[in-house]
């Protein structure tokens, strides 16, 4: 019964992946990355039930919170780009 | 009892599996950010808490299961703070929700 969510979860990776490559904006791989990180935490968690290694558990804690917090840099990063490039191109909108 | 959370946990998984193909479908295939951001969502929300309860039932009362409520609760807590990030920053940077005058132009 883990098979078919692995088999599901690794599916969704792959369709986030494909938005990642295809996404038109920025913000779209943004959200495609963010997808493809907790999507990683569930895989992580139901590999440490399908091996019997509950050590994975871990892992996908750290790989939680590190996702969310590489996900608010970059958001961060490119508002303070826009921001600053709205600023350059002349204050008045 | 032990069949009975087992078979709990059988559909719990399964609906979360479900759950998440769903969204990932609809990531790839909904026409806009926003709609797409909606789609990303059930994945993160509905998804995540069907399959780690699923998973919790299959551990019983360990330390598993305390790490298993912490991804969770952790889960809950930061997938709608970096949706909200996500949107208002997409916002701030001009692009317009897809809207019925929008969609007669991007179609034609």
């Amino acid at each position: 019964m883990y098979y078919a969510v692995t088999i599901a979860t690794l599916v969704t990776m792959g369709l986030a992946l494909t938005r990642a490559v295809l996404g038109p904006s920025v913000y779209d791989r943004v959200l495609a990355l963010n997808m493809f990180g907790t999507k990683t935490v569930l895989l992580l968690a139901i590999i440490a039930f399908l091996s019997g290694r509950p050590d994975f558990l871990d892992l996908a804690l750290a790989y939680a919170l590190i996702n969310f917090i590489g996900v608010l840099a970059v958001l961060e990063f490119f508002r303070s780009r826009v921001a600053r490039r709205r600023a350059r191109d002349g204050g008045d909108t | 009892m032990a069949m009975a959370l087992d078979a709990l946990s059988f559909v719990l998984l399964t609906l979360g599996g479900i759950a998440v193909l769903i969204g990932g479908i609809g990531a790839l295939r909904m026409p806009d950010l926003y709609t797409r951001m909606h789609a990303a969502g059930v994945t993160d929300s509905l998804g995540a808490i069907l399959v780690i309860g699923g998973i919790m039932l299959q551990a019983g009362l360990s330390l598993a299961t305390i790490k298993l409520a912490a991804i969770l609760l952790f889960m809950l807590l930061t997938s709608p703070t970096s949706s909200n990030a996500l949107a208002s920053a997409a916002l701030l940077a001009g692009t317009k929700p897809l809207s019925d005058e929008s969609r007669g132009e991007e179609d034609s």
